[in-house]
């Protein structure tokens, strides 16, 4: 069985001794021109060409440069830039996207390492949909593909799909609806995935037969939003399983760009979501005291569900570095903050600051237990460039990552090629 | 522009090939169905023999025989979308065309999604409009067959009005990007719409500003009457079945006169028969090398679930190599298969299996060959003159306006076309040597859009 090629390092982190440890895993997360709403007017950004073909190849090959272990994808089914159920009304912030799968597919064949996340909506695309989607990524990719779940709470979103409506007040209750919704989503794409076993396709000429029929498999799912019955139209992807990631926002602004997730003072049920249906998530602590809170309420949900598969936990933190030209972070931040009219605000932790200051933070937090960290740059390309120059070989010169082998994006993330879950049971040794 | 040309160009495309028995998987020359570089290596060869584009099928089911998945042909195939937006990184100019279904899927997220690989393409993108109304494929989704067979038309018709209206929304400037200004966008709240009818109640903004194409080239696929009316009313172009010379001037002519009807050119839909090939050096050798490919593409399996399909019985316990079935097909709804295009279209199966015994007991074929022979769906077959010629003269005598070529070999089966055919037509001066425009509306020589202007009034 193909199991992770990466090199494990051995850290002592101070309170638990000695103990083995996957190097910190990085993904980058990608949207427009960056997470700043004034990034495209930076003189880095191409500004009229955020819509192209030419824009998310040359992102994705300097991030996979780079040594990333993966990039996500930002989308949504509605403009951004709004409060989550309103209209901004504004001119000046980059409005529109690019569907994030398609975006992925179109940047895999021009990268060799990286993993490639898109996220998608489970509340209005169907879940038959999204699995062959994400497992013909992981063919095109070669086994790179990841998926980022997300629930789409908004009334606007709602009003272009027609078949549902969304209380513009949202409830607690409203999102574990949506949550639990998204749960069986994810349980539905996963079996489909699983559907085909590895070896169903036999190609047996004296028989005529293309696939062995008994090796497909229904996966008769029914729950209490819909019913899906199967098998997949597509094989069983290279990874088996891709990689799915699930955010867990502490708390949600509407207007950060990433708010697909409401408002909630309780992280508690994106967490439990993600115990359930990921194998990374990502969790967004403002400072070193909430990263432990909120490692421990992972823990704590895993094993609450009984789950025994590792969990990768990453840390979102906003990135907002000493700016191409030596312009220090604080005054760059500030600068952009005046460009927008209001300061940037985010459901992750902002760092503002130098590399140096950035380096320290991330080895920092990852000495308390985190597996790595989710950067959303505030400029594209400007502040991935400075990770990649500056942040990326201190980390590794740190002994604390390598960059990634060739592989897939499980191997990225020391997560084994799981057993398909409707294998046949065969009599080993007996001759057929 | 372009030079003028003397003669009517022959428009050429390809059909990846696969889930049907047309594809030849028992070859030791077939590669992989499913892995991408079969997908590269056939885009790359039909792009190198300067095509107008590629063509992907669609099934949201797989096929059933008996209540039991159909295994002896090809199964399985990847998500229509995110293979053409990867070949888009891996070809520069060929089309990209996919079937996407208008019955489980939502115009919102379809049109967000030809808009993406319109603009991940820099404006190649084409949808081939298809509608079903099965539940067998309904089970696969959350609404389930929700829709009357007699509904899937006008659901199809006003779902490519919906995709229509939303990639329409974004005029052409409404991406500013003026830095020194601090302006994105040329007015707020881009993409407004509003559209309310017997299939849709939707209203908002649509989120992809306007594509190099402004919307993807349509395809229609349907041979019926309400189908033909779809295709003069709203598609670019149709992909349908090869036929006899008359068969398909009758066709082309039948277009042309609707298309006067709706008000629009003569020429403005393309009419692309999906053709198989064989050629070799004679034609002796090419009929030769087909009537191999037809026995390859019939197993003795195969012969017996084909006939199957047009008995409507079990014949499970028939001899591929022995005589027909002795009792008469059982005319109606079909009983034995499920999720198959093909046996829907079979409206004449007493007729037809008249034709079968009649044509076995002349030639003295078994059922294999009868299904072999009679069931096949080879058209250009012979040297690569011949084959030219023949091309030639169904274009010049406006049975079609070119053809859709369908290998029966994966990843090389274009080979044996590209490399002989094109340069003889190149030569004849009726098929590019370089592509002249970008996109594919060009390729196919289609007027450009018409302006955006609120097509549609809520």
């Amino acid at each position: 069985m193909p199991t992770t090629g990466r090199v494990v390092c051995r850290m002592d982190d101070g309170t638990h001794g000695q103990r083995q440890r996957l190097p910190m895993l990085l993904g980058i997360a990608l949207d427009g021109a960056g997470w700043h709403a004034a990034a495209w007017r930076e003189p880095g950004v191409v500004a009229d060409r955020l819509f192209s073909a030419g824009h998310w190849v040359d992102l994705a090959r300097r991030a996979d440069a780079a040594g990333f272990e993966f990039l996500t994808l930002e989308d949504g089914l509605g403009l951004q830039a709004q409060p989550w159920n309103a209209v901004a009304g504004r001119t000046d912030r980059v409005a529109g996207r690019l569907d994030a799968a398609l975006v992925a597919a179109r940047i895999a064949p021009v990268t060799s390492r990286i993993g490639l996340v898109p996220a998608t909506s489970v509340t209005h695309t169907e879940p038959f949909h999204l699995s062959k989607s994400i497992a013909t990524l992981d063919f095109v990719s070669r086994g790179r593909a990841g998926w980022r779940p997300q629930v789409s709470p908004r009334p606007a979103e709602a009003a272009h799909f027609g078949r549902r409506t969304m209380a513009a007040e949202l409830t607690d209750a409203a999102v574990t609806e949506l949550l639990d919704e998204a749960g069986d989503a994810v349980e539905v794409v996963r079996r489909l995935w699983d559907s085909w076993e590895d070896d169903a396709e036999i190609r047996d000429v004296a028989t005529g037969r293309f696939i062995d029929r008994d090796r497909l498999h229904c996966v008769d799912f029914e729950g209490r939003f819909f019913s899906v019955r199967g098998p997949s139209i597509t094989p069983r992807p290279p990874q088996g399983q891709p990689v799915v990631l699930a955010l867990a926002h502490a708390r949600v602004d509407g207007r950060s760009p990433s708010s697909l997730v409401p408002r909630s003072d309780d992280s508690s049920a994106a967490v439990r979501f993600a115990v359930r249906s990921a194998d990374v998530v990502a969790i967004t602590p403002a400072d070193a005291v909430q990263l432990r809170e909120l490692l421990d309420l992972v823990a704590q949900e895993s094993a609450a569900a009984g789950r025994t598969a590792p969990l990768r936990v990453v840390a979102d933190l906003v990135v907002l570095l000493d700016g191409p030209d030596g312009e220090p972070a604080a005054e760059r931040r500030a600068r952009l903050d005046a460009a927008d009219g209001s300061p940037l605000v985010s459901d992750a932790a902002i760092m503002a600051g130098s590399a140096a200051e950035l380096t320290d933070r991330l080895t920092q937090w990852w000495g308390s237990g985190v597996d790595g960290f989710r950067l959303r740059p505030a400029v594209l390309p400007d502040d991935l460039d400075t990770l990649a120059r500056s942040v990326l070989p201190e980390l590794a010169r740190r002994g604390l990552r390598t960059d990634p082998a060739p592989g897939t994006l499980r191997d990225h993330l020391g997560l084994a090629r799981p057993e398909n879950r409707y294998r046949s049971t065969v009599d080993e040794g007996v001759p057929a | 522009m372009t030079q003028p040309r003397p003669r009517k160009q022959v428009h050429l495309a390809a059909h990846f090939p696969g889930v049907n028995n047309t594809t030849v998987w028992s070859d030791p020359a077939s590669g992989s169905q499913i892995e991408f570089d079969s997908f590269v290596r056939f885009a790359q060869d039909a792009e190198a023999a300067r095509f107008d584009f590629l063509f992907l099928a669609e099934g949201l089911r797989l096929r059933e025989q008996h209540g039991r998945i159909y295994d002896l042909d090809v199964v399985g195939r990847p998500d229509t979308f995110t293979v053409l937006a990867a070949l888009a990184g891996v070809t520069e100019r060929i089309g990209l065309t996919g079937t996407i279904n208008s019955t489980f899927n939502e115009p919102y997220e379809v049109a967000r999604q030809f808009a993406s690989l319109d603009h991940l393409s820099d404006g190649r993108s084409a949808w081939n409009v298809v509608t079903s109304w099965d539940a067998f494929t309904g089970e696969n989704f959350r609404r389930g067959g929700y829709l009357g067979q007699d509904q899937r038309y006008e659901r199809a018709r006003l779902f490519l009005d919906a995709v229509t209206t939303l990639v329409d929304s974004w005029p052409e400037h409404a991406v500013v990007a003026d830095q020194a200004a601090g302006r994105f966008l040329a007015e707020a709240d881009p993409g407004r719409f509003t559209i309310s009818d017997s299939q849709f109640d939707i209203a908002g903004h649509f989120d992809v500003p306007r594509s190099p194409q402004g919307r993807p080239v349509i395809f229609q696929a349907g041979d019926s009457d309400a189908g033909r009316d779809f295709a003069a009313a709203s598609a670019d172009a149709i992909f349908t079945r090869h036929g006899t010379l008359e068969a398909g001037q009758a066709f082309t002519a039948d277009i042309r006169a609707r298309l006067t009807r709706f008000g629009r050119p003569r020429d403005a839909v393309k009419v692309l028969p999906a053709t198989t090939f064989a050629i070799a050096d004679t034609d002796a050798e090419a009929h030769e090398l087909a009537a191999g490919i037809r026995l390859q593409q019939v197993s003795p399996a195969t012969a017996i679930m084909l006939a199957e399909q047009l008995w409507n019985r079990d014949l499970s316990d028939l001899d591929p190599e022995g005589p027909l079935p002795d009792v008469d097909p059982i005319v109606g709804e079909s009983t034995v298969a499920q999720g198959r295009a093909s046996v829907r279209m079979v409206t004449d199966q007493l007729e037809t299996a008249q034709r079968w015994r009649a044509a076995a007991a002349e030639h003295g074929w078994n059922l294999r060959r009868t299904v072999a022979e009679m069931g096949n769906r080879q058209h250009l077959i012979g040297s690569p003159a011949t084959v030219a010629d023949l091309i030639e003269r169904y274009v010049d005598s406006d049975a079609c306006d070119g053809f859709i070529l369908v290998p029966h070999l994966v990843p090389g089966g274009l080979q044996a076309f590209t490399e002989t055919v094109v340069p003889l037509l190149q030569e004849r001066g009726v098929h590019r040597t370089e592509y002249e425009g970008t996109t594919l509306r060009e390729h196919l020589g289609l007027a450009p859009l018409q302006r955006p202007a609120g097509r549609r009034t809520a």
